[in-house]
């Protein structure tokens, strides 16, 4: 097993985050071609690659590029760097080993949609992949691959940075506009979309940050190259971010398709310690949870995981071994969603809290048997009746948890602590 | 009466001038009046930003109150944001947060006496094939064990 590296070949390299040494490794030569290429096929390009939005939802790249207006009004190009969702570390690694293919992707993206403004959304707590962002945008508008007459070739693209202030939600990508105009997160009703009315009501594409990095080898090789790595309907490749119980997480570029498993024991090096693996959740903590028997039928792209009830979601995989209690890890998730909610919704905001409440219950040893019945009615109602995804996100982890392991926490309940550690929780809940 | 520095006010002036709207300047703006009044806000920060503004002190106050990274209430020298999401739980967070809290006698969120540690507990940070981890003000702390963290924190002056 070996990962496949469209993106990632140079990223071990420390120069390659400088102009100088991206561009050692053929960096922006893919930004020559393209802005000899009419715009139209660049976005045809992208169409027939088949890439899919890399930060969680899976939209195809180019079809929502086609969803902008065909007149000549401005529009904006944002990159949406707000990487939050729990497992998920990926983008980083793009931050601070890319910086440039980022930024030519983005310039490349910017001009076959006609943009000549573009902002990249990164969440606060990440300053130093910022700062790194930061230095090569200046080392870019040195050289004149940003700004007024890129490459002397008449094309005018700017590029800035906003920073997020910590909040989940600015990752929903109506929530990352409404934080970038200066409001709080909070994501707005669709249609319109953002394709149509986005940033300030103008014509917006927001797209993930591995998603745009990826538009630089599809122009660079070709739409027929790129789908030579993955399936007929998750072509490419992708970034997963392994954590949890293995013996070796972190980031790994592989081709969509390949078996779960083989992320998990050959990259990942298997599970921690003498452990047995219990679960996985596929796509970041939003992923209904994968049995250890269903991990072995599962494949990282996102028809096999639909297939089995849950999604490729943003890419992090998170492996849980038999010492971990399932209810106890569903009150860290429960946690986070009560905390993220941003309120808007009211089947969002009660419902997260109560599911938080519920689950506590159970941990301080309070749980009554229809306490299970009633989380799951509640996560039931929170789905498909909200603005925006966060209320299914909490909802859906709920239902899979209590599905697929209802004896612990019947367990849980009748005895007052936990199957697995033999103890009760409700001292380890902050 | 909380001011700005000479200095804070022009970096707010460039922040209004920077976006394509006022109003985008209120996040920036926001950061930097916490770090002039000591790394929390208060109401006489967002008078003080409203006036040389001129956003309405409600705006801002709303967009103050939602975002985690804009303290309430003051924080120690040190803001130490320990990860308990559950990639980092998995590794061993919520043992390491004991073991901090323990070891410097402190709650989650309170202030130390000498006012240098302010120890909480938050969401996740993208550091999750390097749990656990702990933030230090701006810098990431990764791969901890309780042990390796105290040393790191009795490190700081």
């Amino acid at each position: 097993m070996k990962e496949v590296q469209l993106l990632t070949e140079h990223y071990s390299k420390p120069e390659y985050r400088t102009l100088k040494g991206y561009q050692q490794w053929g960096g922006y030569e893919t930004l020559k071609k393209a802005l000899k290429m009419p715009p139209q096929q660049i976005i045809d390009e992208v169409k027939n690659s088949g890439l899919r939005g890399r930060g969680g939802a899976g939209f195809p790249t180019g079809m929502k590029w086609g969803f902008l207006p065909k007149n000549g009004e401005p529009r904006f190009l944002l990159c949406n760097g707000d990487e939050g969702e729990p497992g998920t570390f990926k983008d980083r690694i793009i931050f601070e080993q890319a910086p440039h293919q980022l930024i030519e992707g983005m310039i490349i993206s910017g001009f076959a949609i006609g943009s000549k403004k573009g902002y990249i959304y990164i969440r606060g707590e990440y300053k130093k992949p910022a700062a790194i962002i930061e230095a090569a945008l200046g080392e870019a508008y040195e050289v004149g691959l940003l700004g007024k007459n890129i490459l002397g070739t008449g094309i005018d693209f700017d590029l800035d940075v906003y920073w997020g202030a910590g909040a989940y939600i600015c990752g929903e990508e109506t929530g990352m506009i409404s934080s970038l105009e200066g409001d709080k997160g909070q994501p707005k009703l669709k249609p319109p979309f953002p394709a149509v009315q986005g940033y300030l009501k103008k014509p917006t594409i927001v797209n993930n940050v591995e998603t745009l990095a990826a538009v630089v080898p599809i122009i660079r090789d070709g739409a027929t190259a790129y789908r030579q790595f993955g399936t007929e309907k998750s072509p490419g490749t992708k970034l997963f971010s392994l954590s949890g119980n293995v013996n070796k997480p972190g980031n790994y570029e592989v081709s969509l398709g390949t078996p779960l498993k083989d992320l998990i024991y050959d990259f990942g090096g298997g599970i921690k310690g003498d452990r047995q693996l219990k679960a996985v959740i596929p796509g970041g903590s939003s992923a209904p949870v994968l049995t250890a028997d269903e991990v072995l039928k599962a494949n990282l792209d996102y028809e096999s995981l639909a297939g089995l009830g849950t999604m490729l979601g943003s890419g992090a995989v998170i492996v849980i071994d038999d010492s971990q209690c399932m209810v106890d890890l569903l009150g860290v998730l429960t946690h986070f969603y009560s905390h993220e909610s941003c309120g808007q919704c009211t089947p969002c905001r009660e419902g997260t809290g109560w599911l938080n409440k519920i689950v506590h219950s159970i941990l301080e040893g309070r749980g009554r048997l229809q306490d299970i019945e009633l989380l799951e009615k509640v996560a039931h109602q929170m789905k498909g009746k909200t603005i925006c995804a966060l209320s299914d996100a909490a909802a859906l982890p709920v239902i899979s948890f209590i599905t697929k392991f209802r004896d612990e926490f019947e367990f849980y309940v009748r005895e007052g602590r936990s199957k697995v550690k033999g103890i009760s929780h409700a001292k380890m809940h902050h | 009466m909380f001011q700005l520095s000479e200095e804070g006010l022009q970096k707010v002036q460039t922040e209004l001038k920077r976006y394509e709207s006022r109003q985008s300047a209120v996040i920036p703006a926001l950061y930097i009046a916490q770090k002039e009044n000591g790394g929390h806000v208060t109401s006489e920060v967002i008078d003080h930003l409203s006036q040389v503004m001129d956003i309405p002190v409600s705006r801002i106050n709303e967009v103050f109150k939602f975002y985690t990274m804009f303290n309430q209430k003051n924080v120690g020298k040190y803001h130490v944001q320990i990860c308990n999401n559950i990639s980092c739980v998995l590794n061993g967070s919520r043992e390491l947060t004991q073991h901090i809290l323990e070891s410097f006698h402190c709650k989650l969120n309170d202030m130390t006496l000498d006012g240098k540690l302010t120890v909480s507990s938050v969401e996740c940070l993208g550091a999750c094939g390097m749990a656990p981890m702990m933030q230090i003000n701006e810098d990431y702390h990764e791969n901890l064990t309780p042990e390796k963290a105290v040393e790191i924190l009795k490190g700081l002056k």
